[in-house]
């Protein structure tokens, strides 16, 4: 059919734009690497041995986060999108990272409740990302809880926001009563960041994605189904509960890691399907999925290769980059467009 | 009497419909005893929040009934799961889907679902299936338009021919000719009287359109504020339960014509 020849030239370009994206992005940082080096780096065989490191220790691990955030976060917002009916859903309307929030800001604002000497080593990395894991993963608990019980989706959704403004609310409290320092190193974390991640760390990450992954692609055609509302769906053999918590359990897994790893990045998961819908005009999840990864990626590089500020020592965060560049793109389609696809 | 039995398809008895609170039990309708049969045009008739809604969600299981059985291919509604159901009933409905961005052709292979692997590979069989269903509703032209840029009656049929690709015995539809014109209106019940014939399917559906369903239906249900009566139109009319309908201030039923006159 034609449309498949359309489609197949689409997801050919998605491709080799993602695959420059990546170089380039490897490329660009506070000290530019040709981009012949860089495929030269990538294959271990550079001879100078400073780009080498900073390729394979540095670049490539956080070229590879970009990917998994910017793909991860676009296919957990486009799952919500669907399950939840609504074009204003993201990953997050869950209360994931609201939960990850409250499990830092507990670690970080309330470790002077525990006391001098602990709460410096209660402050590591992995403490900050069990912080997070934990954090959502109990929110997300109860989210699960009570939707087992509510039959209307509606109301999972305005659930999942209450949650938020509680974990919100608690934040509040725990900040004011911190020290300005606490209150920086929180805020810190909220700006996101896609480096420092370490090859173990970054294993375990992908692990928790695929997992995710999966759940998702196993729902695509459930989610077809939820494209005509629940009682169509049902009338199509579909169990309403079981579909409903895979979709759930998949975002979750995928969003939660995300912020456990690289902070509460917003925006993406919002503007993500949006941008894709425009541009391949369907709604049909077998498409829109592996389009939705593709193209989460290749904006996450990009907004990460204008965050590293090439060829300066500063690097912005992440979380106002996403924002800044994808804003205006995504009201740059809605009005040339003039007609939100959903 | 056997002989009948075989062609009964869908039987309730002493079904009762209606609504749970915790407090006690909302009935709408009570003592239904309807027998439907196999390839038949069958029209459900009353006057507004009668519980014509209320009857089809509880036939097609997106409701619980208060009390009594439901029987579709004599199984038991109850001991039926989603999935056997969604082989044997489907659904046309008043809610509008949530996305209009499927173009027609991938809309009605969504009826494919219940057969199709995890994924929802089409195989040759389903599409020559999808491509029949397209062509019975005569909107084969229309396959790659996307629903948005369709008109009521358009998606309507669409709709239909969704509901046919799911391959089931028993179709269900709830006001199907709302917000149509005189002509489509016409159009979409004379179309589900030629799907019963040409298909051998029982289609059930609601309506306001007494006067068409009179005409086209083999068998009409009517829901009047004491009892539900399901029988034959011409029978109907004769024992004048058409007259009950609605209160007589108004409009009242002509036998001889089989329609209804505003008072002067």
């Amino acid at each position: 059919m034609n449309n498949n020849k359309t489609y197949r030239i689409q997801f050919l370009t998605l491709l080799i734009v993602l695959l420059l994206c990546f170089l380039v992005n490897i490329s660009l940082g506070s000290i530019s690497i040709p981009l012949g080096n860089v495929i030269e780096g990538l294959f271990g065989s550079l001879e100078n041995e400073t780009w080498q490191i900073i390729i394979k220790d540095f670049r490539l691990p956080k070229a590879i986060t970009a990917i998994l955030v910017g793909s991860g976060l676009g296919i957990s917002g486009l799952l919500m999108q669907t399950l939840f009916r609504n074009p204003l859903a993201g990953p997050f309307v869950l209360g994931i990272s609201s939960g990850a929030s409250l499990g830092v800001a507990i670690i970080i604002l309330g470790s002077g409740l525990f006391g001098g000497v602990f709460a410096t080593y209660l402050i590591s990395k992995w403490s900050i990302v069990i912080a997070a894991s934990l954090g959502s993963f109990l929110v997300l608990l109860a989210v699960l809880a009570v939707s087992s019980k509510v039959r209307d989706t509606m109301a999972i959704l305005i659930i999942g926001l209450m949650f938020g403004s509680i974990t919100a609310a608690v934040v509040s409290v725990l900040s004011y009563f911190s020290t300005a320092e606490q209150l920086q190193q929180y805020i810190f974390w909220g700006f996101g960041s896609l480096s420092n991640l370490s090859w173990n760390e970054l294993s375990l990450f992908f692990g928790l994605y695929i997992l995710g992954l999966f759940l998702a692609v196993f729902s695509i055609k459930n989610l077809n189904s939820l494209l005509l509302g629940d009682n169509y769906a049902k009338s199509l053999g579909l169990s309403l509960k079981r579909s409903r918590l895979v979709i759930i359990l998949a975002t979750s897994l995928i969003a939660g890691t995300i912020t456990a790893f690289a902070g509460p990045i917003a925006f993406i998961g919002l503007a993500i399907p949006h941008l894709t819908r425009q541009i391949f005009r369907t709604s049909n999840h077998r498409i829109l999925l592996p389009a939705v990864l593709l193209f989460g990626a290749i904006v996450m590089l990009v907004c990460d290769s204008i965050a590293q500020l090439p060829s300066s020592d500063y690097v912005l965060p992440i979380n106002a980059i996403t924002a800044l560049v994808g804003a205006p793109v995504v009201i740059w389609l809605l009005v040339r467009q003039r007609k939100m696809m959903f | 009497m056997t002989k009948k039995n075989i062609n009964i398809i869908l039987k309730t008895e002493n079904l009762s419909i209606g609504y749970k609170t915790k407090r006690e039990d909302l009935v709408v309708a009570s003592n239904i005893n309807i027998e439907l049969e196999k390839g038949k045009l069958i029209g459900l008739v009353g006057a507004n929040g009668i519980g014509k809604s209320t009857l089809l969600r509880t036939l097609i299981k997106v409701q619980p009934s208060l009390s009594g059985l439901i029987h579709i291919n004599n199984k038991d509604l109850n001991q039926t799961s989603v999935q056997e159901l969604a082989k044997q009933l489907s659904i046309v409905l008043t809610e509008q889907m949530t996305s209009k961005n499927l173009s027609v052709y991938e809309l009605v292979a969504l009826g494919r679902h219940p057969y199709t692997n995890w994924i929802g590979n089409l195989s040759q069989n389903d599409i020559e299936i999808i491509n029949r269903s397209l062509e019975l509703v005569n909107i084969s032209s229309l396959k790659d338009k996307k629903c948005f840029e369709l008109s009521d009656g358009q998606l309507q049929k669409v709709m239909i021919a969704r509901a046919l690709a799911q391959d089931t015995d028993i179709i269900v539809l709830d006001e199907p000719t709302t917000h149509l014109d005189m002509y489509h209106k016409a159009y979409i019940l004379k179309l589900l009287q030629r799907l019963t014939k040409e298909t051998g399917k029982t289609i059930l559906f609601s309506s306001h359109e007494i006067e068409l369903a009179i005409q086209l239906c083999d068998t009409m249900i009517v829901m009047t504020d004491n009892d539900v009566i399901c029988d034959q139109p011409c029978n109907l009319i004769s024992e004048g339960i058409f007259e009950t309908l609605f209160p007589k201030d108004l409009i009242t039923f002509d036998n001889s014509t089989g329609s209804f006159r505003v008072s002067k």
